[in-house]
């Protein structure tokens, strides 16, 4: 790891301050994939900024009958909020399907937005990567590309997003609350995260002087209907493979609202509004669950290693629609996928 | 000054930890993990350095009672903290009950993984969020045995469980 200068923020516009005055400096609160990255030199920040003791812990209605959830709040503390798992809890699943109950304790909502890759190119600084080192190549498109993506992908990256809170964030179309400079304003969740395109070493849409200050749920959370169902290599503790948020409102067997996110999948959690529109007014059953699938991977694109994915998905996809139909969520802790 | 290029200027900072009840003034380099000051500034060679990396779950400390990764943690972000490692838990010369019943279960083989695993029980134990013998399983996940010691370590969480 290389130095780096180490600040405590003050408050949220002193922490955006900071950074403003610091080109090369980063904000830092849980610190599980920061300090990670930094020990492997992926990450060299001449400064960190320490926003951690920030008073942004607090989880608080919104006028819209909603929540708001501060940027600081633990991924443990808000998998078990009572009002996130009564409420909404296919977010609830999310968080407890992710890393470990250390590194919940550990990591902030808004770090768990920020994470990056777990490409091992990525992580490997004698290997090419355009997301560390732009227009250096990329190393995972001929090469060990079985966590890598199927969907949205470009000729410069193939990585995926990590993170399982955000694909069910996408599923409920949370909006991200950041503050900078100019003050305060607010990114959908489903516009955060970016696809690669030829700028993958941009993960996000949030500039670099600004902070993540909170995640805002609307009211509705899919709390009758809803699954998060994680495929991975082994059976905690581990990245996805495939995952998939559903979050359905049936009249009778008919489907009124349908929104499901794949992760592991893409550069982002992935949704396609054409796949939940083909499922509107449609009896909930594997039918119209493969059809929807099948729009979803329609432009599904395998690297070789990672080619499996797509038939992989297909099934998740329908496999997780049958499980949010019936009321039955996947558990996470008895891994039996019914 | 070659070293202060080394670590790229930065200048150490002071942070006071109470770490096991006794408090101790350090001045760190920022770079410092917690684990790494536990390990190599105050001797306590409890909390092991497995993976370095948060994969393993050897380095696993509580701070202020929630159980964390030492190895992740920039120990300049502690200060003012409360942490407990492995060497904290026995109390006036007798067992924590975990490590107690770890010894009743036999839920260890080699060893280097069962500070780790003691103290994420300890913190489990305070959660209160695991009851069955999955539950327990999916909340330790976060502590790898490569002996495998798995079935032992759920028996002696719940040797644990039922008498509190």
């Amino acid at each position: 790891m290389i130095g780096f200068h180490y600040a405590r923020a003050g408050d949220v516009a002193d922490a955006v301050r900071q950074i403003s005055a610091s080109p090369g400096a980063k904000f830092i609160a849980g610190g599980t994939n920061l300090v990670d990255l930094m020990k492997m030199d992926v990450e060299q920040p001449s400064k960190l900024i320490d926003v951690s003791k920030l008073p942004l812990t607090k989880v608080e209605p919104t006028a819209e009958g909603g929540l708001r959830i501060g940027a600081l709040v633990p991924n443990s503390n808000l998998a078990y909020h009572p009002q996130i798992a009564q409420r909404y809890p296919v977010l609830s699943r999310a968080l407890l399907a992710g890393a470990s109950q250390q590194l919940r304790n550990m990591a902030s909502v808004g770090g768990n937005l920020l994470q990056r890759t777990r490409c091992a190119y990525f992580y490997d600084i004698a290997t090419p990567c355009n997301k560390r080192a732009p227009g250096s190549g990329c190393s995972a498109i001929d090469g060990l590309n079985r966590m890598n993506a199927i969907l949205g992908t470009s000729d410069a990256c193939i990585a995926v997003h990590p993170s399982d809170m955000c694909v069910a964030l996408a599923v409920l179309e949370a909006k991200v609350h950041v503050a900078g400079p100019g003050g305060e304003r607010a990114i959908a969740l489903v516009d955060f995260h970016r696809l690669p395109g030829d700028t993958p070493q941009r993960d996000t849409n949030l500039n670099a002087d600004e902070l993540v200050i909170a995640v805002e749920l609307p009211p509705r959370g899919f709390a009758t209907n809803y699954t998060y169902l994680k495929i991975r290599d082994r059976l905690s503790y581990a990245f996805a493979l495939v995952s998939v948020a559903v979050g359905l409102e049936l009249e009778g067997g008919t489907i009124k609202e349908a929104r499901f996110a794949l992760g592991g999948v893409a550069h982002k959690p992935w949704r396609n509004p054409q796949a939940e529109a083909a499922l509107r007014g449609r009896p909930a059953d594997a039918g119209a669950f493969a059809e929807a699938a099948d729009i979803v991977l329609r432009d599904a694109k395998g690297f070789g290693h990672n080619t499996f994915k797509i038939s992989l998905a297909r099934r998740a996809m329908v496999r997780a629609l049958t499980q949010a139909a019936r009321g039955t969520p996947q558990v996470q802790s008895n891994k039996k996928i019914a | 000054m070659a070293q202060s290029q080394a670590n790229g200027g930065a200048s150490p900072v002071a942070v006071d930890l109470t770490i096991n009840g006794k408090s101790h003034a350090l001045t760190l380099d920022p770079r410092a993990t917690l684990l790494d000051v536990l390990r190599e500034q105050l001797d306590l060679t409890g909390s092991k350095k497995g993976c370095d990396q948060g994969q393993c779950g050897a380095c696993t400390v509580l701070i202020d009672g929630r159980r964390v990764l030492s190895c992740l943690t920039l120990a300049v972000m502690k200060d003012g903290a409360s942490i407990t490692t492995v060497e904290g838990l026995a109390k006036d010369g007798k067992l924590h009950p975990v490590q107690q019943a770890f010894i009743d279960h036999d839920a260890f083989q080699c060893g280097y993984c069962t500070p780790g695993q003691i103290c994420s029980a300890v913190g489990l134990l305070a959660e209160g969020k695991a009851k069955s013998a999955d539950e327990i399983r999916e909340l330790m996940s976060g502590n790898i045995c490569r002996c495998g010691a798995y079935p032992n370590i759920v028996a002696a969480i719940q040797q644990v469980m039922g008498h509190s």
